[in-house]
């Protein structure tokens, strides 16, 4: 641990709802703690630790390779990882570990969603099927577990309210129109959120969003911030993004976290990621250094010599 | 594909053409001469070899010239097409009907229904060739125009391949209708002139094999579950009810009962028994997917087979069990007292009504039993899909990974999908043993798991009717055509070639969506726009 740490967290023991870290104000609803993941000798992710809080947007950022969706697999249990806690705090609730829970379960009962860097639709079932698949658990609970669906007692009622919530988030993306039409029929943008309205119909807690905005030209990524916004002001849940494109991550969100070679770099608000060295350095490579002030630089080499020591 | 061939006026290659013909001759003959050429012939105290060369150069002749027809229609002589071929169709047609048995030598095969076969296909490409003539004439005032022109081979077969869409949507969206009308058409079958015993037998055989490819196709359409094993469930059902049902059974001697349990009870339980054994062979397979879970479903079918024949204290081995009664109708038998003595003190049925005891009638029974057994296939299939459970198969087979990141649970996704499959599978085998009266190994080859699978993967996967019209052509048509012996295999395994590289996703491939925000017509309307 030669790296400097900027934000310190509480103790690995308890969650410590309390602890400030200079954006206060919501509750944290996810705090991962000394997140390890090694496949074989590859170190992906080497003692991350950061929170998220509960109706902000945190981003996770940082250069190729980085490390940033290993961390979303962990988080959404596709990937066990191999040290590690991660707490998910809702109100009222006992803390669910997410280390510990199979993927499906992490979705159906901690309540985080996420969408894929490559997008995964169900390409030949049409955008209201893949609305109503996403609110499975709740259908099937209505329908008898099939027993009682399949003579048809009291499942129509709770078909249509799946319904109704589909519309509702096929009218925030505008895509009301194209209910009926398979999924891979829509351009690229539409796609990309409409994965994100379909993680929404599962009514999550936590939404994981791994690059929205990639492949996305200017008019899509400004409508896509709009219902990010949206969705942090009126739906009230924590998002979790990773992301490249930085007039998204500068603009909506609340908290950055920088990874870097599968290490945390910088941990803050956007102004104060904005200029951090460390982050300008994993970013623009070392040219700068010259122009940087001593103390930085200091602080710089320090981080090389932990750096250079962490892959492999 | 229309740039690299030249047209009428073009220089025409014709060392390319010689080869081409050359290659088909070489492809034809290399096929029939070892399927066709060399017979071996049943005769009294032995076997002999049936040397048929003649039949082997009819193919290759046959063959060059039908490859001819085609070089010619592509270089755009569509005219010596349409005249030479309605030439050899109309003498085909013509020495057939007139010739008797005088010119049969000179015909290319010995049964006349190859023939009529030949004959239509000549016919065939007279008119095929008349059509692209007419069509050829007026090249300019159909729409498109000159952009089209160049390319008019190229784009035929895409318009074909639309049409055939636009008739599976039409057949998937009204298939509400045309069920009722099969539906109709398949309670009158039994009554209507003309139909013998042997026509119901094979309307019993093929509405066995529908069910049994509606019970598939919850597997393998909607799930997505390549299952190369589907017959193991067919022989669990088989020799869980027959085990039960028939008097000879070892389990029923050793329990000391002298009668078999009736079909109505035994049936659900030949079904619980292959869910249970579809459950059993999923749980070994969760993490499997296309071919590896493809080869293992394969082995599983044959570690079926292989215990039923090997398991001799149970299954009696290859000897199987016979003896197995009919469905009761009404709590009465329905088989003749012949030499039954277990039979004596039963009541049948006709005797009961005051009737002659007639076969014809136990196979309109049988026949009524499987249709209603396959109807209540289609009816879950069709009701399941628009339940929760259904979409999730659906889901999963579309993708896997977004469906755990929804909260599905993938395994008993998958083991409900294995589960009702193989239920279907083993109520589908319990009406094959009480048909046959006899089940061992023998019947639960690979080959019926192929057939099957042929059904639904010809007919487009997750499409019911297809499956229907799949069946008729695959099950059917070879019965009807019985008398062509061994050449209906190789006509069953060319028209599949055909269909493959004709609709590659299966006959009626199209899938309605399960739910609608709009309701069709607003659909309907959109897709005409787009």
């Amino acid at each position: 641990m030669t790296a400097p740490e900027r934000m310190e967290l509480p103790g690995d023991t308890a969650v410590n709802g309390s602890t400030g870290n200079g954006n206060a104000g919501g509750a944290p609803l996810l705090t991962v703690e000394h997140l390890t993941m090694r496949f074989g000798g590859l170190v992906a992710i080497d003692d991350v630790s950061f929170r998220a809080e509960d109706r902000k947007i945190t981003a996770i950022i940082g250069p190729n390779g980085a490390g940033k969706t290993t961390v979303f697999n962990c988080l959404t249990g596709f990937y066990k990882p191999t040290v590690g806690r991660l707490t998910l705090q809702r109100e009222g609730r006992a803390p669910a570990y997410l280390e510990r829970m199979e993927g499906f379960r992490i979705a159906g009962e901690a309540r985080v969603a996420r969408t894929f860097q490559n997008i995964r639709l169900f390409p030949k079932m049409t955008l209201l099927e893949n609305l109503v698949v996403a609110q499975h658990n709740k259908l099937m609970r209505a329908s008898g577990y099939t027993v009682r669906g399949l003579f048809g007692f009291g499942y129509g009622r709770e078909e249509q309210k799946a319904v109704e919530q589909a519309r509702y988030w096929l009218e925030q993306i505008g895509l009301v129109d194209r209910a009926d039409d398979d999924a891979d029929s829509l351009p690229y943008g539409d796609q990309r959120r409409l994965e994100i309205a379909r993680a929404m119909c599962t009514e999550p807690v936590l939404l994981c969003l791994d690059e929205p905005a990639a492949g996305l030209n200017p008019r899509e990524s400004a409508d896509l911030n709009a219902l990010l916004t949206f969705i942090r002001n009126e739906h009230r849940i924590g998002i979790l993004l990773i992301e490249h494109d930085m007039s998204v991550v500068m603009q909506i969100s609340d908290h950055i976290v920088v990874l870097d070679y599968g290490r945390k770099i910088s941990d803050g608000d956007p102004e104060f990621v904005r200029q951090d060295p460390a982050v300008i350095r994993a970013y623009l490579g070392e040219e700068e250094e010259e122009d940087l002030p001593d103390i930085v630089r200091q602080d710089l080499s320090a981080d090389d010599a932990g750096g250079a020591g962490a892959p492999s | 594909m229309a740039a690299t061939i030249p047209h009428a006026g073009r220089p025409v290659d014709r060392r390319g053409i010689l080869i081409e013909l050359g290659g088909t001759a070489l492809v034809v003959f290399a096929l029939t001469v070892s399927l066709v050429g060399f017979h071996i012939k049943d005769i009294s105290g032995g076997i002999a070899l049936d040397l048929r060369f003649v039949d082997v150069a009819s193919a290759v002749a046959i063959a060059i010239v039908v490859r001819g027809w085609l070089i010619l229609m592509r270089h755009g002589h569509h005219r010596v097409v349409a005249a030479s071929a309605a030439a050899v169709a109309a003498v085909l047609v013509v020495s057939l009907l007139f010739g008797g048995a005088g010119v049969q030598p000179w015909l290319p095969f010995k049964a006349q229904l190859l023939q009529w076969l030949l004959a239509v296909l000549s016919a065939g490409f007279a008119i095929g060739s008349a059509v692209r003539m007419a069509r050829e004439r007026r090249p300019v005032l159909s729409g498109a125009g000159a952009a089209q022109d160049g390319a008019q081979d190229g784009a035929a077969p895409d318009e074909q391949a639309a049409l055939m869409d636009r008739v599976s949507a039409q057949v998937q969206r009204n298939a509400l209708w045309i069920g009722a009308v099969l539906f109709l058409a398949a309670a009158a079958f039994p009554f209507m002139p003309g139909v013998n015993l042997q026509y119901l037998d094979i309307a019993v055989l093929v509405l066995t094999y529908i069910m049994l490819g509606w019970g598939l196709n919850i597997v393998v359409g909607l799930a997505g579950l390549l299952d190369l094993g589907y017959v193991a469930f067919y022989a669990v059902g088989a020799y869980s009810f027959a085990l039960f049902a028939s008097p000879d059974s070892p389990l029923l001697q050793d329990l000391g009962w002298t009668e078999g349990v009736s079909f109505w009870l035994c049936l659900p339980f030949a079904g619980l028994m292959a869910a249970l054994a579809g459950v059993a062979l999923g749980f070994p397979v969760l993490r499997l997917r296309g071919d590896y879970l493809a080869i293992v479903t394969l082995g599983f079918g044959e570690m079926i087979r292989v215990t039923l024949l090997n398991f001799y204290s149970l299954t009696k081995g290859p000897d199987g069990i016979s003896n197995i009664p009919p469905p009761s109708l009404l709590g009465y038998s329905t088989q003749s007292k012949m030499d039954e003595e277990t039979l004596e003190n039963t009541t049948e049925f006709h005797t009961a009504m005051g009737w002659e005891f007639d076969q014809a009638d136990t196979t309109i029974l049988l026949y009524f039993v499987i249709l209603a057994m396959a109807l209540a296939t289609n009816f879950f299939t069709v009701r399941v899909r628009k339940l929760p459970v259904g979409r999730a198969w659906e889901a999963l087979r579309e993708d896997e990974i977004a469906c755990r990141s929804l909260g599905i649970n993938p395994t008993n996704t998958k083991l409900t999908a294995f589960g009702f499959g193989a239920m279907f599978g083993g109520f589908a085998g319990s009406f094959f043993a009480t048909r046959q009266t006899f089940v061992s190994p023998e019947s639960f080859t690979f080959i019926e798991s192929a057939v099957i699978l042929a059904i639904v993967v010809l007919g487009g996967f997750g499409s019911q009717i297809g499956v229907v019209v799949a069946a008729f052509l695959l099950i059917g048509l070879p019965e009807i055509f019985r008398e062509l012996q061994e050449y209906r295999m190789l006509f069953f395994g060319g028209s599949m070639v055909l269909i493959m590289l004709w609709r590659p996703a299966g006959l009626l491939a199209h899938r309605e969506p399960t739910i609608r925000m709009h309701g069709r017509r607003a659909r309907a309307s959109t897709g005409s726009g787009g």
